[in-house]
């Protein structure tokens, strides 16, 4: 997973499979809709390849977090829809718990840094 | 991953193409409504998709069980391989199966002879006891175990407390009689201790044992085996509490023994208690040695401590009977060495003949991989160019030698399961007590050495031939044999192991060979073509006076005499080569009085009747036979062996010379006459021999006829029964053979090590031979163009095959080398079991010397001939 006009930024492993859990709160979407609303919500930071999205899909289906079924796009074209799971949606709240404890706990961490520096 | 994705992973790589199709008609058509040009739409959305077939690998990927998808296109892909070569399959598939299917049923009798407890409680603490002489003299031929007597037993069970308990047992026989009419037999029993069945721990299937009061001189009861239960009363179990009648006296059955109980011998028919069949002067004897003692250990307490209090006893008897064969001390041996101690030795050559073969078998086939490798090896550098790991090269060829095994492992078990059968029927000497056949361990242990031949046979060739550098592969050509040359080195060194083994395989089956072939040349003493012999056994109650006893006999012989197509008959108590028997201590009053406690001369005892010497043409060396005049019991007259004459009066004149014999009689015996030696079994050294008169007329003794006919003996039995039978009609017989039979027994067991072995090492002969004309004409292959530049330069035809056939012979003749150094050490194992035979014989060294490199330069003539008659353009334009 590159990043446009950034430097070699690997998404964080699990991060992906959040995040699509996430994008599937407000509905059921098919792939290429997963891979736009993330780019978009993301301002265009996070772009999501073919080849860690699809393989993520089929993973989240096998653990049962997600379901899939066959529906018609926007565009009227024949499209693979996934569907949020109950399990799914526990899953979610327990991941994004974890990031969230992560990312502050992370930034406590940063966060002094930049004071002391500022400190001189 | 999903077991659902697993098995439908083409539905879900359809699905997948669906989905990233309709991925990318969603890009193009975002493209467009971003205003880009219908082609420029199309390939950015192409170029954002990235590489689409790569998603679709790693989705497979991911739905795959990896061990088992790998395993499953290695068999596939080692199958193929195979069926592209049925022959070289099918060869190395028989060899593996012929090895298999050997060392399993061998493995299956050793197993069950000297592996699986005896159906005995705690088999393991159950001792033989035996008495022990410690001159050197007396411990020759094997005789170092030394069977009881009574009364020493008594001694021992009642004077000492190391152990447990004490049983004994000895060999009886009956003339088993039927009360309606049932045809009378003679029955192998065993006498017993009433506490046996209670040492060994044995339940009764029916009824009970017997009880200390039963166990006396005289005693009417019988315990039935299952055998004789079910064959002679047909299993009815209303047989308890009834009489059978052994020699025409009543036994009441008190009891039938379980069906698993066939101690000693399968051949038991029925046991009594261990005095029933005795005096009670018997019970008193210290020199009467027939009987074998059974002991149980007593936990806490050692083997060495119980043996030495009964040792102590012993040499006590012994220090009170100085003039008596009285042993000082005793030898113990487990129940179950006792029971395989004929089979153990030739058992253990067998296996270690198996193992070689095995090994031999590997070789051929690791040796035969090693050349296909060589064949597919740029196949294998290309594919090691292309990314292919070495572990996965190696798991590939190892596949292979892994079906070729499994494959040779299954026809080999199959083998083995007639082979088992056929041996466990054929081999006499194996003990029967624990059972013979195929268990789960032995099933384990041909897969153990199915895996462990396939590795042994795979992993070489495997490592060598995907070790080698990709470039040097790649650019090697069949012009430049240097690349190879490793490999050359490998597959010459697995021969030359493989020849040397073979070579101590055929040294081996060659001093077997020759042994067996001098112990059937054996004389046996006597006349011994177109003789019938059988026995019988007069009972004391009918005939109760000798004068019966010799009027059955003379009257017998006078009618056998007089049947046409009898050339001669004689009745003795045992024939030549038929066994040990008996035998017995004397004392010669001419000679001085012989120092207490030294050895005393001691002879076989045999009885013969006045024809018997001339019937079976053992010569009469000095004197005189038997009349009709020796006869009744104040006879005093006896015959010797010549052995006897030369071992005690060297010098002498024996003729008139007495000899006291306390066992048989109060009174001298005078040597009448001498005769030639006869030996009691093939193989063993000739002994002193006696000979009484039959006219002495014991009943209760096993007698022999032996009736010499003009053409086939066995032809002549049924008239030689019903004369028999006409005299008594109660009176059974035993043991119908032809006398070469009885002789033939005693050497089968060295014809089945010898046949065996022999068969082994031919196999791995022809096994050498093919590898060795593999190598060769491997070699040639590589030096084809070689060959075609040195003929185009004018090399002499004579030059190539002599080049080629010494390339060939320098395996061969450096295994014949290391075969011939491990071969001379090897045999000195089997030194005991060779008769008249060196263990370092030169005729069989020279033997196998001659003919392994005879094999070797006909195996080397076919490739070596070939590549001398090469035509240089064809070979140097094969590329």
């Amino acid at each position: 997973m590159r990043k446009k006009g950034q430097a070699d930024a690997e998404m964080l492993k699990g991060t992906l499979d959040m995040m699509i859990l996430r994008t599937l709160v407000t509905g059921d979407a098919h792939g290429h809709t997963i891979a736009k609303v993330i780019e978009r919500t993301s301002e265009d930071v996070l772009e999501v390849e073919q080849g860690s999205l699809y393989p993520a899909l089929h993973r989240l289906e096998d653990r049962g977090w997600v379901s899939s079924y066959w529906g018609a796009s926007e565009n009227n074209r024949k499209a693979k829809f996934y569907r949020l799971t109950a399990r799914g949606r526990k899953q979610l709240v327990r991941e994004t718990t974890r990031w969230r404890q992560m990312t502050r706990a992370i930034g406590l961490v940063i966060g002094d840094e930049t004071q002391t520096e500022g400190g001189f | 991953m999903s077991w659902f994705h697993v098995f439908h992973r083409k539905q879900s790589d359809a699905e997948l193409q669906q989905e990233i199709e309709s991925f990318l008609a969603e890009e193009i058509a975002e493209n467009t409504a971003r205003g880009m040009s219908p082609e420029e739409a199309r390939r950015q959305a192409r170029v954002k998709l990235g590489n689409a077939q790569k998603v679709r690998e790693n989705l497979w990927q991911q739905n795959t069980v990896l061990s088992l998808e790998k395993l499953g296109s290695d068999v596939k892909y080692a199958a193929r391989t195979l069926i592209r070569s049925p022959g070289f399959a099918l060869i190395a598939v028989a060899v593996m199966a012929l090895c298999i299917g050997a060392a399993t049923s061998l493995f299956t009798i050793v197993r069950s002879v000297l592996l699986r407890p005896l159906p005995f409680r705690d088999p393991g603490s159950l001792i033989m006891v035996y008495e022990h002489f410690r001159s050197a003299q007396s411990n020759q031929d094997g005789f170092n175990y030394n069977v009881v007597s009574p009364a020493d037993y008594y001694d021992w069970r009642s004077q000492t407390h190391g152990f447990d308990d004490m049983g004994i047992w000895h060999w009886w026989q009956f003339n088993l009689t039927g009360e309606r009419g049932e045809l009378p037999e003679v029955v192998t029993a065993v006498a017993g201790s009433w506490n046996l069945m209670h040492v060994l721990g044995v339940e009764p299937a029916l009824g009970r044992t017997f009880n200390e009061a039963e166990d006396h001189p005289g005693s009417d009861v019988v315990i039935l085996t299952w055998s004789a239960f079910q064959r002679r009363f047909a299993g009815n179990s209303s047989i308890v509490g009834r009489q059978i009648h052994l020699d025409g006296k009543p036994y009441t059955v008190v009891g039938v023994l379980p069906a698993s109980f066939t101690y000693p011998d399968a051949k038991v028919q029925v046991w009594v208690p261990y005095a029933a069949p005795t005096s009670p002067e018997f019970l008193q004897y210290h020199d009467h040695h027939q009987s074998r003692v059974i002991a149980r250990m007593r936990p806490g307490i050692s083997l060495a401590t119980a043996i030495s209090q009964v040792g102590a006893v012993q040499y006590r008897e012994h220090m009170e009977n100085l003039h008596a064969p009285v042993a000082e001390d005793v030898a113990p041996r487990t129940l179950i060495d006792d029971l395989a101690r004929n089979v153990k030795k030739p058992l253990i050559i067998l296996m270690c003949a198996v193992v070689c073969m095995l090994l031999i078998g590997c070789l051929n086939v690791a040796n035969l991989l090693v050349a296909r490798s060589a064949a597919r090896q740029k196949e294998v550098a290309v594919r090691t160019a292309l990314g292919a790991q070495r572990f996965t090269l190696i798991r590939q060829q190892m596949t292979e030698s892994m079906l070729i095994c499994l494959a040779g492992g299954g026809a080999g078990v199959l083998l083995s399961l007639s082979a088992t059968r056929w041996l466990a029927a054929a081999w006499k000497e194996l003990p029967s007590t624990q059972g013979i056949h195929v268990d789960g361990l032995v099933l384990a242990f041909a897969c153990g050495l199915v895996i462990l031949a396939a590795f042994a046979a795979g992993l070489l060739p495997a490592i060598s031939s995907t070790g080698a550098s990709v470039s040097a592969a790649l650019q090697s050509s069949s012009r430049t044999s240097g690349g190879s040359r490793p490999r050359t080195a490998l597959r010459k060194g697995l021969l030359t192991v493989e020849i040397a083994v073979t070579v101590v395989l055929l040294v081996g089956a060659g001093l077997l060979l020759k042994s067996f072939l001098r112990l059937q040349s054996t004389s046996v003493g006597c006349e011994t073509a177109n003789t019938l012999t059988l026995g019988y056994s007069l009972p004391a109650r009918k005939y109760d006076k000798p004068e019966k006893v010799n009027a059955f006999n003379e009257t017998l012989l006078e009618r056998l005499r007089a049947m046409p197509g009898v050339r001669a008959v004689a009745l003795g108590s045992v024939l030549p080569g038929a066994g040990y028997e008996g035998d017995n201590v004397f004392t010669i009053p001419q000679h001085p009085q012989l120092k207490p406690g030294a050895d005393l001369p001691f002879a076989l005892y045999r009885r013969a009747d006045p024809g018997y010497f001339s019937a079976l043409r053992i010569p009469l060396l000095m004197g005189r036979y038997f009349t009709q005049q020796d006869r009744g019991d104040k006879t005093d007259k006896i015959i010797v062996s010549s052995q006897l004459v030369r071992q005690y009066f060297p010098g002498e004149n024996p003729i008139g010379m007495h000899l006291h014999i306390p066992a048989v009689s109060s009174h001298d015996f005078e040597i009448i006459g001498v005769v030639g030696d006869t030996i009691y079994q093939v193989g063993k050294p000739t002994k002193a021999t006696f000979y009484f008169p039959v006219l002495l007329g014991g009943s209760d003794e096993g007698l022999t006829l032996a009736v010499r006919t003009d053409s086939d003996p066995l032809a002549i039995s049924i008239p030689v029964q019903k004369q028999i039978a006409s005299l008594d009609p109660e009176l059974p017989v035993s043991d119908v053979l032809s006398l070469d039979q009885v002789i033939g027994d005693s050497l089968l067991s060295a014809s089945f090590s010898a046949t065996i072995v022999l068969a082994f090492a031919v196999l791995s002969l022809v096994l050498a031979c093919v590898g060795l004309y593999g190598v060769l004409s491997y070699l040639m292959t590589l030096r084809m163009t070689e060959l075609g530049i040195r003929i185009a330069l004018g090399a002499q035809r004579q030059e190539l095959l002599r080049l080629m056939l010494f390339d060939g012979m320098r395996p061969a003749v450096f295994g014949l080398g290391f075969g011939l150094l491990a071969g001379a050490s090897a045999t000195q194992a089997i030194a005991s079991m060779l008769y008249g035979t060196k263990p370092l014989d030169p005729a069989v060294f020279a033997v196998v010397t001659g003919a392994l490199l005879l094999v070797a330069v006909l195996a080397c003539l076919v490739p070596a001939w070939r590549a001398s008659r090469l035509d240089p353009m064809e070979a140097l334009r094969a590329e």
